[in-house]
């Protein structure tokens, strides 16, 4: 009996050896995102079961986060995009979603889509607010087309 | 005759043993206890300090108010003055008590908001931390989106926190909401609050939530939930050999880890002595304010 045990035991070590967390979630290189408004090339991708992929996050950090802006690749093209809802754990009082939810923007920060389907925390009315630049693009014409805030 | 007095005393202790491991958040400190084990056979009314049942209640009500067990974390002059500065926002603000399972609605003040406030309805399937640390996390889908909102319970920018509907479930922690089928967290944001009948005990849910197919955010199989009823369906036999491997079945009879995650019942007692008058007082105000409310303003008539 001793001996079927230890078989047992052998095959499935009881404590691995190294240190295992929960996943951090976080919006970096390949991590395939949820779009969330109605642009044509956005619902077809997403039809398709053929999410776009991050290639690049405009901060230093390599991390994205609320409000950020991404390069995504999507149906073979490179398109901007905002983040808008993260699933990594937030500060308190942001609401944290169960997607990476991305919102795709042209270059001037004018959306694609005309409607998005998602709620949208407020947060980003402050934090887009603050990335526009009065020369460069204005990424508040996103707040224009969302339809309910959390 | 000291044979006699030696069995009686051991069922007497078997029968405290039994009594203190069905308490949750209660131990009592080993040295006293051994001492009691002695003197039980004398006077066997007790010589535990007289723990007064109503107030040892407030545990379950107000659980931020224990400290961590943890006495690397302990400091007494802190968690004094964390008491005080705990009730003093609680005599601005209305703190309901409220539960794991619970559905409540937050209203903060939002700089970012258009109108400056935030109203959110979501059941509350998380509760943690001590203090003036004290957290809970709301859940709902909304839009088909599942979103999660984590506040301060001590949070300043806090207007209003109301329980929309007071129950508790049948687990400590809801964190499956996220892997279950999202009717299990949709609340609507219109929700009228429930009233409960004043005295009856708080009332459990019994529902058993279904859980989406696998991928899960956690291995749920191995922690013996009770509010899911599907998990079986989505295990392989390598999961379940692997929950047996995994079971620890000998935990609940450790005595010594159980003193060390809870407060013992004596340092319980000297600290809702200081706390639960105050506590009282402020809850019939409360009744008191919503009382007059209620007889002040009549119902206007249309027509």
């Amino acid at each position: 009996m001793f001996r079927t045990l230890l078989n047992k035991l052998s095959t499935v070590p009881s404590s691995c050896g190294f240190h295992t967390t929960a996943c951090l979630n976080e919006v970096r290189l390949l991590t395939r995102l949820r779009v969330v408004d109605n642009s044509e090339i956005g619902k077809r991708a997403m039809a398709e079961g053929k999410p776009p992929k991050v290639i690049c996050v405009y901060n230093k950090k390599g991390v994205g986060y609320i409000g950020d802006r991404v390069m995504v690749a999507i149906k073979g093209q490179k398109k901007k995009g905002i983040l808008v809802g993260l699933k990594q754990t937030q500060k308190v009082k942001v609401p944290k979603f169960d997607s990476n939810n991305v919102v795709l923007i042209d270059d001037n920060g004018t959306p694609l889509g005309s409607r998005i389907h998602v709620p949208i925390p407020t947060i980003l009315r402050t934090v887009l607010k603050e990335r526009t630049h009065a020369k460069g693009a204005d990424y508040t014409k996103l707040l224009a087309i969302a339809t309910r805030f959390v | 005759m000291a044979l006699a007095i030696r069995r009686t005393s051991d069922i007497l202790c078997a029968a405290r043993w039994l009594i203190r491991r069905d308490c949750r958040v209660l131990s009592t400190l080993p040295e006293k206890a051994e001492i009691s084990q002695e003197v039980v056979v004398r006077r066997p009314a007790g010589r535990r300090p007289i723990a007064n049942e109503a107030v040892l209640e407030s545990r379950h009500i107000y659980p931020e108010f224990l400290p961590d067990p943890n006495p690397d974390w302990r400091n007494s002059l802190r968690e004094k003055l964390e008491r005080a500065d705990m009730l003093k926002r609680r005599s601005q603000i209305d703190i309901p008590e409220f539960y794991v399972g619970s559905i409540l609605a937050v209203t903060i003040s939002d700089p970012h908001a258009q109108t400056k406030t935030t109203r959110f309805v979501g059941i509350c399937i998380e509760r943690k931390g001590c203090g003036l640390r004290a957290e809970f996390t709301l859940r709902n889908v909304v839009d088909h989106q599942g979103v999660e909102v984590r506040y301060d319970l001590y949070d300043p920018t806090i207007q209003k926190i109301q329980v929309l509907r007071l129950e508790k479930r049948l687990d400590e922690k809801l964190l499956y909401l996220r892997d279950a089928l999202p009717e299990y967290s949709t609340f609507p944001f219109d929700m009228d609050p429930e009233i409960l009948p004043e005295g009856t005990p708080v009332p459990i849910n019994p529902v058993q939530v279904k859980l989406k197919p696998r991928p899960w955010l956690e291995k749920w199989e191995r922690q013996e939930l009770k509010g899911v009823s599907n998990i079986e369906e989505h295990l392989k036999g390598k999961d379940r050999i692997r929950r047996e491997l995994r079971k620890t079945p000998w935990e609940k009879y450790d005595l010594m880890k159980q003193y060390r995650k809870t407060i013992p019942i004596e340092d319980q007692s000297e600290i809702w002595a200081e706390v639960h008058n105050q506590l009282q007082q402020l809850q019939l105000s409360r009744k008191k304010m919503a009382r007059k409310r209620t007889f002040t303003a009549p119902k206007p008539q249309l027509g």
